[in-house]
């Protein structure tokens, strides 16, 4: 019984760390290779899942809409790039972060207008409806799982991309010397739009992929946006490896802690002040954990060489 | 960059800014009154809350350049300290208002002694994420309302008298402390501390080789900036007769960073004037649509792209040429 409650929350737990993944990885790209902070990486997801929800409504097919909705993400992110972003990659932080915080409040008003303020949603495809069981009785569905090793087929293929292919070289050649890069003959800018619509590709697809098991609202990307920085932070700003690892760190953290923080400060405390203190202190665990990774290693468990 | 600190507290602006502002400041109740615009007094005191705080993030951001993106969690657990005072029915001033500034001040010093470790865009992030760990823990104490916030049933009582009953009188006292702060960070950024401060903004390596500890001076600015801010938290608790998680939304910390921005870093007349015209700002567009982040958005874009210096640059600029 608690066993199979334990299994139940450890996949939820990884399903949340291939999320924060699939997000973190732009987002820790885009800085790598740019050294650019977009705090817009979170809309991007939100808006993955609002177009899922209109090509759904247009096609009726989960998966049309999927291939879609990352196409019209991709053209959006180059979009977004080609407008508002360029301009930006050699001015400081400080302005990265105020105009792409303009670009947030732009869009997740703009959703508002758009789609409503109401929460949106669309069905699992057939495909991936139902459960898997497990051990007693207790079946997990299908579609977390699938959501878990998409997430799980999209690291492998990007750390085939960046460790094996020859964009993958110059991407990692750019986060080390990026004027050197030029220097060599590589249009750069053209290197950071890939890099930048790929990231904006990623954060959509997970947009989508949540889409059915969580509601499509404005303001959605803001909680995972932070996720996501919690994430990178602790594996490592500009590192894909120390985001994967992070993602699934923090994903069991947060899931496992929500579910028996509370049982847990019941063995030594009044249930009374368990129920208090346990939903605290669950909350504030990723933090605290942050903190702790800091503390040690101020530039996260695998900093990026060169930076 | 703004002009070197001390510079523009001994320039024309740097004085006659402030001043008018001061004079503007303290007529506004008595022209409302006439105008039968009391609600201006009521908004005005909203505005000058949020100066003091933005005044208290332009000490770490302006002068410091620390880019703290979780400065509303400082105000929010000032005016939460007010809130959960009240629950327990504590309503002295004298006690609960200091209370609020060191809570929010040892919040300070605990994530400040973390943060300051890490520069730049790690440090961005950071404070971001314990500006969200604040956030969600007052999310979760159900006992003081938890998502929903805690209303107040009455206000903070200064020894048996009640100040912030009076509309006029609550204005005239958030003008003093604005005034005060004002004042008091003044003074801060022209004395030895505040050139530290400028100085290991500028060159971090040669302030340590000319033997100052900048993580400690960094450190010290932080928790100052907190307790202001938290102090800003303790009058808004008392303007809104509610306290509530949002806030310490990184929203609320991204506003206070375009306040600054706005009304031009590293200035303290500017973070005032910022915090003025970002809230008259949203205050109109409101009132013309509701959707106004969708205009405010492109508006912020466009102030980043083309109008650095911010708005006290326009005065500056003004000034020396008039």
């Amino acid at each position: 019984m608690t066993a199979t409650l334990v299994a139940v929350q450890v996949l939820n737990g990884l399903q949340l760390g291939v999320l924060l993944f699939l997000v973190a990885a732009g987002l820790t790209l885009v800085f790598g290779v740019m050294d650019f902070i977009n705090l817009a990486h979170g809309v991007q997801y939100m808006l993955g899942a609002y177009l899922a929800v209109t090509f759904y409504g247009l096609t009726g097919n989960f998966f049309a809409a999927l291939v879609l909705a990352l196409l019209a993400a991709l053209a959006f992110g180059l979009l977004l790039e080609f407008v508002v972003f360029r301009h930006l990659y050699d001015r400081d932080h400080l302005d990265q972060v105020l105009a792409t915080f303009g670009v947030i409040l732009f869009l997740n008003e703009g959703v508002r207008i758009v789609w409503g303020a109401a929460p949106l949603s669309y069905p699992i495809p057939q495909l991936l409806q139902g459960t898997i069981p497990l051990i007693d009785g207790f079946g997990y569905p299908i579609y977390r799982v699938a959501m878990i090793l998409s997430g799980l087929a999209t690291a492998v293929l990007l750390w085939f991309l960046v460790t094996r292919t020859r964009v993958g070289m110059l991407v990692r050649a750019g986060a080390t010397n990026p004027r050197m890069v030029s220097a060599l003959g590589v249009d750069i800018r053209r290197l950071f739009m890939v890099v930048f619509g790929f990231g904006a590709m990623l954060a959509g697809f997970a947009g989508v992929m949540s889409g059915p098991i969580l509601s499509v609202e404005p303001g959605m990307g803001d909680g995972v946006l932070i996720l996501a920085f919690v994430v990178i932070v602790i594996g490592g700003i500009g590192s894909i490896r120390g985001a994967f690892v992070a993602a699934l760190i923090i994903g069991l953290v947060d899931t496992l802690g929500r579910s028996f923080m509370t049982d847990i400060f019941k063995a030594f405390m009044a249930p009374a002040a368990a129920n208090q203190v346990g939903p605290a202190i669950a909350s504030m665990l990723i933090y605290l954990l942050m903190a702790g990774v800091l503390f040690f290693r101020p530039t996260g468990l695998f900093p990026a060489t060169g930076r | 960059m703004s002009a070197p600190v001390g510079v523009v507290a001994a320039t024309g602006s740097g004085r006659v800014v402030p001043a008018v502002l001061l004079i503007l400041l303290a007529a506004l109740p008595a022209v409302a009154n006439a105008a039968d615009l009391s609600f201006a007094t009521l908004l005005m005191t909203r505005v000058m809350i949020y100066a003091i705080a933005a005044l208290s993030l332009d000490l770490i951001l302006g002068y410091g350049a620390m880019v703290s993106f979780g400065h509303a969690a400082f105000v929010g657990i000032g005016a939460y300290a007010i809130g959960i005072a009240s629950a327990h029915d504590l309503w002295e001033g004298a006690i609960t208002f200091p209370l609020a500034m060191l809570a929010a001040g040892l919040f300070a010093l605990v994530t400040g002694a973390i943060s300051l470790r890490t520069r730049g865009v790690y440090f961005i992030m950071i404070t971001l994420a314990f500006g969200q760990m604040a956030y969600f823990t007052a999310s979760s104490l159900s006992e003081y309302g938890g998502d929903d916030g805690l209303t107040m049933w009455a206000q903070t009582e200064f020894l048996g008298a009640e100040p912030f009953g009076d509309r006029t009188t609550f204005y005239y006292l958030v003008l003093a402390c604005l005034a005060g702060c004002f004042v008091f960070l003044r003074a801060l950024v022209a004395s030895r501390f505040g050139r530290v401060i400028a100085g290991v903004r500028e060159n971090r390596l040669r302030m340590q080789a000319v033997g100052f500890n900048p993580y400690l001076y960094q450190l010290a600015a932080y928790v100052i900036a907190g307790m202001i801010a938290g102090l800003a938290g303790a009058l808004l608790a008392n303007h809104a007769e509610f306290v509530s998680p949002s806030y310490m939304s990184w929203q609320r910390s991204g506003d206070l960073i375009i306040m600054v921005v706005l009304g031009g870093m590293g200035t303290l007349h500017g973070a005032v004037l910022g915090a003025i015209a970002y809230l008259m700002l949203e205050e109109g567009l409101s009132h013309f649509t509701e959707h106004w982040r969708v205009i405010f958005g492109p508006l912020l874009i466009l102030i980043v792209l083309y109008a650095r210096g911010g708005l006290g640059s326009l005065l500056r600029r003004g000034g020396s040429d008039g």
